[in-house]
């Protein structure tokens, strides 16, 4: 019975809680990007880039912060800087859209070109972060680390094997649920939101309507900024800070809003859950598991790893590709054409 | 003369006289790396441009089959590491046995049963067979003599050969990556081009029983002679004797032969790198002459057409995938093959150097700065943005310098942003990229058939 | 002056041949005008350069006399314009009620009176309210469009083939509220397909050929005119 519990609690600790977390990170981007598709109509590959470079205004602000002996006690101290990163990521992604994005919109281009814009914003923003920190890993989650930790949760159940819970963890997965709710909400109810959902069902009639594209486009990249600079830090706050790993989180990302359905925001939601949970259980290593689980003679000595972790982000791809050969539209039919 | 030859002929006049200039001011011999590393950099950038420029297709993983046309170069032309074969070579042939025969039979059960489930179950049956045998077989290979080889090494043909390869290569994944996600979304062909390029160098750098991984391998044979061979031939100290015999005669005889050494050094260095030049513009000028005379066959005409209209070609009943399909695996086969002469170039394997702004994002500012759909454009596009990228690293340098030149010399900011300077030149590329697309997006050499 | 003109339009698509030839639409208040034609001659083109959703190569567009060719769509939406176009005249992934308040979006009035009345006008749309507009049947789809369409309360309202689709019985309860509309004192300008029941109600016919004015005249004028009898009305 122990040995039960104690794989059950193996699993809860090393697949469950990390994906659940790392699940709400990519949702969030995924939200953004899903955003972006339904309003704007082209894939934003700056995405990845542009949450690096929130999450270095966070950095850079909680260093100035702990500098003046700020501190949030046993919670980060990044989220004190969290509302003014929001605040510089709005006008960075502004000043893109004024400088980039409205140019093409107002020529009517194809989505294509402005992919392709995009990709240059990709490389200008990942250039700056670089300029600014390098390419180095940054941890700047401070605080305490841990709300339980695994050794208080031995002592407290008696099993051999340990639940830790992170703060980065718990924080993640609390905004996370907040911060959805609060976009949907917004979507689902209010009137900005609604006309968000009208332009982007059908553009012309939302014109017809009398809604502002332009009053759409800029809260468009306000809820994008909210979404990108939170989903930047939680991610920062639970596995530190590198330039590259933000940029490989674009594929993930994209492809948890194609699995979810382009365009659809419940869909970008799930999307990050299943990508995540798929990542984590293809490269989680069974062997110890399985010790608890099976008698002493049919006990594995191999790792029994699908996937070895260094190949996560194939994951992501392959789940890809079986979305687009079996169901291009994702979970919750989105746009195709 | 029409304005477009004036426009043609004074662009390549520039190029020339930069080119001279570099000569002139500082060496021939890295005027002629420069001029090298142009002429494959034209070469990608030319892949890419028949993808976009002739098609609209948007790829966004160059890097990736710029690196299997490298890893071909491994793969044909290292000598085979016999005692890693012997350990480990067959069971890794069983394992890709059994992992084809699962592609294969679960392939006939979709179109046998049209059953999700059993192509499911033979797929993850096969692959954890697989698995097995691999790891296994990846593990011997790895352990043979780690320092030095821990590889299966290659099959030790001409390298040449590999150049061919590598567009076989990069044909073969394009041929993949095309057929799932062409005639979707046209942004989904980006993103899946995204995914198997991170894969391809996500194996690369972990696979060490293929590629030695980060470990990287040097010493790849080459299609040219040694600069070491060269200075002990007869007829090339004779040349080069015969060259210099004007500086030669005038030092005093004792310095003459220690000065011939160091002359023939100096001109076996530029030869080899001309007979680079020499390999590299065949390339080119065939790939040049493919292409202009696929253009204007009825089928380059079809492509355009599709291009311009897709929507009134695939009423016309023109089969818009398979063409596009067509024109995204012969784009990438050019990557492919220009990968292959880079690593063939650079004598070494490295796959820790494959980096996106590289291979994808640079060569991305050629095509569309030379002019997408005008092959010599992007011919123009390499040459200038390969130039600039060599050029930018200084003035990205100088700039921080300059910008921080008010602080102390061992401030830590000014240090950091001085350790940082390299990535000045990505937001330079990417403003010039941005600029260029909006200002001016027909390029330099704009497409000279754009209306059909 | 009419009170909504477009007059001596010319307009295309994507510098293709022109669509529009010089063509001329007038309405005016408390009166409902029609456009009849047959298919392909240019009504949609007409409509959308009215509403300023293609900008004309030539010619105006005036609103109480004063010029608004230059205006964006919602900005003449603004001004008091309304139009049913032709197809996609729905948010499909919105419920009905949510298209209705969308239609009403620029008001800041309470509008639940007018919700009442579209309500009250189309029964179906009541008992539908909560259910997504793209899972409901064309004709249904059509009462929708109508209903975002008068939640605007607009001074001139524009309808394309309004009718199409719909069942004969909601095809009279939408003819009586354009009846309904002009006797309050607004203007109507409608494209429809049942040229013979709209230009009895019309006070104003123009028939559109190759994107020309072939005839204009009153309703009655048209319907009595044999040739117009001929082309259009079969006889
Ligand atoms: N979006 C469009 N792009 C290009 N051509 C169009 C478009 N819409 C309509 N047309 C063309 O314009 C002409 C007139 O169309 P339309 O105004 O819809 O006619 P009507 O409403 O009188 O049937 C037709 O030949 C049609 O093919
Ligand atoms: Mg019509």
């Amino acid at each position: 019975m122990t040995d039960i519990l104690n794989a059950i609690v193996l699993l809860l600790n090393f697949v469950f809680l990390p994906g659940l977390s790392y699940g709400s990170q990519l949702a969030l981007g995924a939200l953004a990007v899903t955003l972006v598709y339904a309003i704007l109509r082209f894939a934003n590959f700056a995405q990845g880039d542009t949450m690096a470079l929130s999450t270095v205004m966070t950095i850079l602000l909680t260093w100035l912060l702990q500098h003046f002996g700020i501190t949030l006690g046993f919670m980060p101290t990044a989220l004190l800087a969290l509302p003014l990163a929001i605040i510089g990521c709005l006008i960075y992604i502004m000043l893109v859209d004024t400088f980039v994005y409205r140019y093409y919109r107002r020529q009517k281009s194809k989505p294509i070109t402005i992919v392709m814009a995009s990709v240059g914003v990709m490389f200008v923003t990942g250039g700056i972060v670089r300029f600014v920190l390098g390419p180095d890993h940054h941890i700047f989650a401070d605080g305490e680390r841990f709300i339980i930790t695994a050794r208080e949760f031995k002592a407290m159940t008696g099993l051999a094997e340990g639940l830790a819970i992170k703060t980065s963890q718990f924080l993640t997965i609390t905004i996370a649920i907040l911060l959805v709710g609060f976009v949907f909400y917004f979507l689902q109810r209010t009137k900005t939101g609604k006309a968000m959902r009208a332009y982007a069902d059908n553009e012309d009639l939302a014109l017809l309507s009398g809604i502002e594209p332009h009053n759409i486009v800029r809260v468009t990249w306000i809820l994008v900024a909210i979404l990108t600079t939170i989903a930047g830090v939680l991610y920062g706050l639970d596995k530190g800070f590198m330039a590259t790993s933000y940029h490989q989180l674009l594929l993930p990302t994209f492809a948890a809003v194609i699995v979810g359905g382009i365009g659809s925001p419940p869909g970008a939601i799930i999307g990050g859950f299943v990508i995540s949970f798929s990542e984590l259980i293809l490269t989680y290593a069974y062997k110890k598991f399985f010790i608890y689980l099976l008698p002493e003679i049919l006990q594995p000595d191999s790792l029994l790893q699908f996937l070895g972790t260094e190949y996560k982000f194939a994951v992501s791809f392959v789940i890809l590709v079986i979305v687009l050969l079996l169901r291009p539209t994702g979970i919750f039919k989105g746009k195709v054409i | 003369m029409s304005r477009y030859t004036i426009r043609v002929g004074v662009t390549f006049g520039t190029m020339l006289l930069l080119l001279l200039t570099v000569g002139f001011g500082q060496s021939w011999s890295v005027c002629l790396s420069i001029l090298n590393l142009c002429l494959i950099s034209a070469i990608m950038a030319m892949g890419v441009n028949i993808q976009w420029g002739y098609a609209g297709l948007f790829n966004v993983g160059i890097m990736g089959f710029t690196a299997l046309g490298g890893l071909s170069v491994v793969l044909i032309s290292k000598d085979s590491v016999q005692e890693a074969v012997n350990a480990g070579g067959m069971k890794m042939l069983m394992a890709l046995i059994i992992f084809s025969l699962s592609i294969v039979l679960s392939h006939y059960f979709y179109k046998r049963f049209k059953s999700k489930w059993m192509v499911s179950a033979t797929l993850l049956a096969g692959y954890i067979i697989t698995r097995y045998f691999y790891l296994d077989a990846a593990q011997s290979i790895e352990a043979i003599n780690p320092a030095f080889s821990g590889y299966l090494g290659g099959l030790g043909l001409p390298v040449l050969l590999s150049w061919i390869t590598g567009g076989l290569f990069a044909a073969a994944a394009a041929w993949l990556i095309g057929k799932i996600s062409l005639g979707l979304r046209t942004d989904y062909l980006a993103i899946a081009t995204l995914g198997i390029s991170e894969i391809i160098i996500a194996i690369i750098k972990n696979e060490d029983w293929l590629s030695r991984g980060v470990k990287n391998i040097t010493a790849i044979p080459r299609p040219v002679p040694y600069e070491i061979d060269l200075q002990q031939v007869d007829w090339f100290k004779e040349m080069v004797a015969t060259v210099y015999a004007g500086r030669l005669d005038l030092l005093p005889v004792s310095e003459q032969a220690s000065a011939l050494t160091a002359y023939a050094s100096d001109a076996s260095i530029v030869l080899v790198k001309l007979c680079y030049s020499g390999l590299f513009i065949a390339v080119l000028l065939l790939i040049i002459f493919l292409a202009s005379l696929a253009l204007d066959s009825p089928w380059g005409r079809m492509i355009r057409a599709i291009r311009d209209n897709e929507i009134a070609a695939s009423a016309m009943g023109k089969n818009v995938t398979k063409r596009h399909l067509q024109i995204f695996v012969i784009g990438s086969a050019i990557a492919g093959v220009s990968g292959a002469m880079l690593v063939t170039y650079n004598g070494q394997f490295t796959p820790g150097s494959y980096i996106p702004l590289r291979y994808t994002f640079l060569i991305w500012v050629m095509v569309i700065v030379g002019g997408s759909g005008n092959n010599l454009g992007s011919v123009v596009g390499g040459f200038l943005i390969w130039f600039l990228w060599i050029e930018a690293e200084p003035f990205g340098f100088w700039l921080a310098d300059v910008s921080t030149s008010f602080l102390d010399k061992e401030n830590s900011i000014r240090q950091h942003l001085l350790n940082n300077a390299q990535y000045i030149r990505l937001i330079f590329m990417g403003a010039v990229l941005l600029v260029v697309m909006r200002f001016s997006p027909d390029g330099i050499l704009p497409e000279t058939n754009k209306k059909l | 002056m009419a009170y909504l003109s477009g007059t001596n339009l010319v307009a295309a698509y994507d510098q293709s041949v022109p669509i529009l030839n010089n063509c001329t639409i007038e309405a005016e208040k408390g009166e409902v005008a029609v456009i009849v034609g047959p298919n392909g001659a240019g009504k949609s083109t007409a409509m959308k350069v009215l509403l300023g959703m293609l900008k004309p190569s030539a010619g105006s567009v005036t609103l109480e006399g004063k010029d608004i060719s230059r205006l964006s769509v919602q900005k003449r939406i603004r001004l008091g314009l309304a139009f049913v176009p032709q197809t996609d005249n729905v948010f499909p992934t919105m419920t009905v009620q949510e298209n209705l308040e969308m239609g009403a979006f620029l008001r800041t009035d309470d509008i639940s009176q007018t919700l009442a009345e579209v309500y009250d006008l189309f029964p179906i749309l009541n008992d539908r309210r909560n259910q997504l507009v793209g899972q409901l049947s064309g004709g249904q789809r059509q009462q929708a469009a109508f209903g975002r369409a008068m939640m605007t309360q607009p001074t001139i309202m524009l309808l394309d083939e309004p009718t199409a689709g719909v069942a004969p019985n909601v095809v009279d309860e939408i003819f009586d509220n354009i009846l309904n509309l002009k006797n309050s004192g607004r203007a109507v300008l409608m494209v429809e397909q049942n040229a013979r029941q709209a230009l009895e109600i019309a006070d104003k016919g123009f028939v559109l050929v190759s994107g020309r004015n072939e005839h204009t005249g009153t309703g009655k004028e048209l319907l009595a005119n044999p040739e117009v009898r001929r082309s259009f009305l079969g006889g």
